[in-house]
């Protein structure tokens, strides 16, 4: 009955329906109601995330959405960004650019993840798509400034370039000049993650001539001068990155940058001060305020008492990002400031020495005491305790990511000498929306129990140097029922593991496992068993030999599922079985 | 008593088999939600094992930190119970602790964190050093120095902090016929610079229980290992400056060292002669000093 009459509104009708359902698994879901709704919500779809660069081809992609206008892509696995996959693994850009180019895709927006992203690929994209708008590069690698000058040149309605601590090879700045006296259309500018110089006269310029322009985010080249006169023509900027804050307290172009600053009434985002005169932090002081996010991870010369006192002006703040220099005492502060603290992510400052400046649980307990909207942590401290994991499991019910990372990645609670299992048990009881979840310390297979019993939202879990057996990884396959991502690494997890429910990677995007004790012949037969599952096996320095005894023990295993088979573009150190 | 007997020397797999045996219960009922004992075992196989798995990173460090952390049975609540006396405790703590510190500095991709900030700790330490030195600089000149609580740079000081991303210099050790390269922007003074370069030349093999001593402070650790310095050794440290002239290394402010060294060689004391007067007196020193 309800379908007879759904199939009276045209299609066009539908179609606007359809434009108010935006998120992917929302449009997903629609599209497998019936074939009618299939085919207008995939001509009507515009925005598509692509988790799996390798899930698929852009050829079907195309197919599938013809009126495509943005893509997100993410290349490399997650371990990527910690050195555990080989260079030239994969993940690369330029066949997707081709595509859509020869397909004549009318692509607005590019978003990319873990891409290696060539110059030839951005000079592509910069001459083939003539309403080009966004370009987001985050953790990407294999351009230089000279990609990053031809998207300047060619792309007139470039509203957005965001690099995100990319590594970029830096040919001396003149690609910011290459912007077209007419590309006034500049919304968003992000080059903090370049190392070379830039071109000043041509940035202020660009600035001049950008009345949209809401976030820029400046590298270290740009000195505290011209950042006065940049922040003189843009003073409506909401989120501003300084490069270097680094002048003498008591000259000119100091005061003039403290008047200056006054003006910029709608900085909402502040982060950089990649280098810094704590003197002249006052001169910040006015616009704490209203800050609703304030990244210091990269300004290591913010410490001690002038971090104290600028973080005491931030009642407002919803996002934190620091280095553990800030002390538990520092984070005391942010506890009893910070009243509206969402995010937390403290990061390390020093790997050397250890002990000194670190951070340890009583920073986290404070914070979880005075910041009850806390949902997102990041932290890297020196030790943790069972006891402070369970007072912050009491204090923060609302956890959504909850990513803890102890220095020494086995240490015990030093309090009790015992495994951390029944403070992350606690963790997982207690935040019944958690979706990410990262552990360390000293654990054994009871904390899988209770993540399979608990995190029922679990979407991503990261292990590493965790469990006593295969009970372990069970547990947590059995139990997470919305798991896509598991990443393991240095784990006593082996075929028997890995193969009880070899179903359950078809309704994951992916699993990696690396130093556990899947052997080659435990691989084998999950490949035999799944065709829609590639499974890699990273073989970096040769040691596998594929003709011999199965019962080898597999260095780097990375499955995902796949729509499109093996991939073409596989170096010779990886065989997908 | 026997399990953990043969904890400390099986092969990984066998301790594979047998932590499993420890640390699993008899049987599934036995898991409760709770701080249950029945996981004792788990605990400490489960660290045996992962010690055992961390043999790949240096057979002492596992031969070490089994015999001193493990040195009762198996199950988890009489090696807590031995952990109650305190020397015992404090003692495991410690070796932990350092050795732990020394674990992570050695396990790929441990932190945690991407690399690309990674890079940026490793660079960022040298624009403090950097500003250390100016700061130092600074209070020299002046009568009454105002000392500033942070160590970064003090008021008069701007502009210093360009830095450049790292300092590679090759170093070659008579006798030796492969050289190394070390970064210097990662050292702050020639103590950290000269420990560096035994661990590279003298102790070419992760010994961890040289680095079990350390403590955390690195100025404290430093001052134990100045072979390389203060001539009392059969070698002495040199470097090549830009004018290609070869100079004892220690002499000049750290700051001004780094803009000058092209390379550095770890030269025989006897070859060290025409390198100044200090030579001389470094000879003169290790005659005098009482052993």
């Amino acid at each position: 009955m309800l379908r007879k009459k759904m199939n009276y509104f045209p299609d066009e009708v539908i179609e606007h329906v359809f434009d108010f359902i935006t998120s992917h698994k929302d449009r997903n879901a629609v599209s497998l109601v019936c074939k009618s709704w299939y085919k207008i919500e995939r001509m009507s779809r515009q925005r598509v995330f692509i988790g799996n660069c390798y899930a698929i081809s852009p050829e079907r992609v195309i197919a599938r959405f013809p009126e495509l206008k943005s893509l997100t892509l993410k290349g490399k696995p997650h371990f990527a960004d910690f050195s555990l996959v080989p260079q030239d693994w994969g993940g690369i850009l330029y066949p997707w650019i081709e595509a859509f180019a020869k397909r004549r895709v009318g692509l607005e927006e590019l978003r990319l993840k873990r891409m290696v992203v060539s110059d030839e690929s951005l000079e592509l994209l910069s001459r083939s798509f003539g309403n080009f708008k966004a370009l987001v590069l985050v953790s990407c690698e294999g351009f230089t400034t000279d990609g990053l000058a031809a998207v300047a040149a060619n792309c007139r309605s470039l509203r957005e370039l965001d690099l995100q601590e990319n590594e970029v090879e830096d040919h001396k700045g003149n690609w910011i000049s290459r912007f077209p006296e007419s590309c006034t259309s500049l919304v968003s500018l992000n080059f903090a993650c370049l190392k070379g110089d830039i071109n000043l006269a041509a940035l202020e310029k660009l600035v001049a001539r950008s009345p949209n322009l809401k976030s820029l985010r400046l590298n270290r080249a740009v000195p505290l001068d011209v950042l006065q006169k940049i922040l003189m023509r843009a003073p409506q900027l909401v989120d501003l990155g300084i490069g270097s804050f680094v002048h003498d307290p008591a000259s000119d172009a100091y005061n003039k940058l403290k008047a200056t600053i006054l003006r910029c009434k709608s900085i909402r985002s502040l982060s950089g001060f990649l280098e810094v005169t704590p003197r002249c932090l006052q001169a910040i002081h006015p616009i704490c305020h209203n800050l609703t996010s304030l990244n210091l991870s990269y300004a290591p010369g913010i410490h001690g008492n002038d971090l104290i006192k600028l973080i005491q002006h931030c009642r407002k703040l919803e996002r934190l990002w620091i280095l553990d220099c800030i002390g538990d005492k520092g984070l005391g502060v942010v506890a009893s400031t910070c009243k509206e603290l969402q995010e937390l992510r403290v990061f390390p400052s020093d790997l050397q020495g250890g002990g000194n400046a670190a951070v340890t649980e009583e920073g986290l307990v404070a914070i979880s005491a005075g910041c009850p909207k806390l949902h997102s942590l990041l932290y890297f401290c020196y030790q943790m305790t069972n006891a402070a994991l369970i007072t912050v499991a009491k204090n923060c019910s609302n956890f959504t990511r909850f990513r803890l990372c102890t220095l020494d990645p086995v240490k015990p609670d030093p309090v009790t000498m015992r495994p951390l299992d029944e403070g992350f048990g606690a963790i997982v009881q207690s935040c019944k929306r958690l979706r990410r979840l990262s552990l360390s310390g000293l654990l054994t297979d009871q904390v899988f129990l209770y993540i399979g019993m608990y995190a029922e939202q679990l979407e991503m879990l990261s292990i590493a140097f965790a469990g006593n057996s295969d009970k372990g990884m069970l547990y947590v396959l059995n139990g997470c029922k919305k798991l896509r991502k598991l990443e393991i690494r240095d784990c006593p997890f082996g075929d028997t593991a890995l193969l009880t429910d070899v179903g359950k990677y078809e309704t994951m995007r992916s699993l990696w496992m690396s130093s556990c004790e899947v052997t080659l012949g435990g691989c084998q037969t999950l490949a035999e068993d799944r065709p829609m599952l590639n499974v890699e096996i990273i073989n970096e320095d040769g040691q596998i030999d594929f003709s011999a005894d199965e019962k080898q023990k597999v260095g780097k295993m990375y499955l995902y599922r796949s729509l499109v088979g093996p991939r073409k573009d596989a170096p010779a150190f990886v065989r997908t079985l | 008593m026997s399990a953990s007997g043969s904890v400390s020397t099986v092969s990984r797999d066998d301790n594979l088999v047998s932590s499993s045996e420890d640390s699993s219960c008899p049987d599934d009922s036995d898991l409760q939600l709770g701080l249950g004992l029945s996981l004792g075992g788990g605990g400490a196989g489960n660290s045996a094992f992962k010690l055992q798995q961390q043999a790949s990173f240096g057979a002492q460090y596992a031969t070490s930190l089994t015999a001193k952390n493990f040195p009762s049975s198996s199950s988890f609540s009489s090696s807590s119970s031995s952990l109650g006396k305190p020397s015992h405790a404090s003692c495991a703590k410690r070796s932990a602790d350092s050795v732990a510190n020394a674990y992570s500095s050695q396990v790929v991709g441990w932190p945690p964190i991407r690399a690309y900030r990674m890079n940026n700790i490793t660079n960022q330490a040298k624009s403090v050093a950097t500003d250390e030195y100016n700061s130092m600089i600074e209070k020299n000149k002046r009568k009454n120095g105002v000392v500033e609580n942070t160590t970064n740079g003090s008021n008069k000081n701007y502009g210093t902090g360009k830095t450049k991303t790292s300092l590679f210099v090759k170093v070659n050790m008579d006798g030796i016929p492969i050289g190394r390269k070390v970064d210097l922007s990662t050292h702050s003074c020639y103590e950290t610079l000269a420990q560096t370069l035994e661990d590279m030349f003298l102790r070419p093999t992760i010994n961890v229980t040289g680095i079990s001593i350390q403590e955390h402070d690195t100025r404290v650790e430093a001052t134990r290992s100045l072979k390389l310095l203060d001539g009392m050794s059969d070698f002495v440290l040199t470097y090549e400056d830009k004018e290609g002239d070869w100079m004892l290394v220690g002499d000049v402010p750290w700051g001004m060292f780094l803009t000058s060294v092209k390379r550095l060689r770890i030269m025989r004391t006897s070859e060290a002669t025409g390198l100044g007067p200090r030579i001389q007196e470094s000879s003169g020193r290790q005659r005098n000093k009482p052993i």
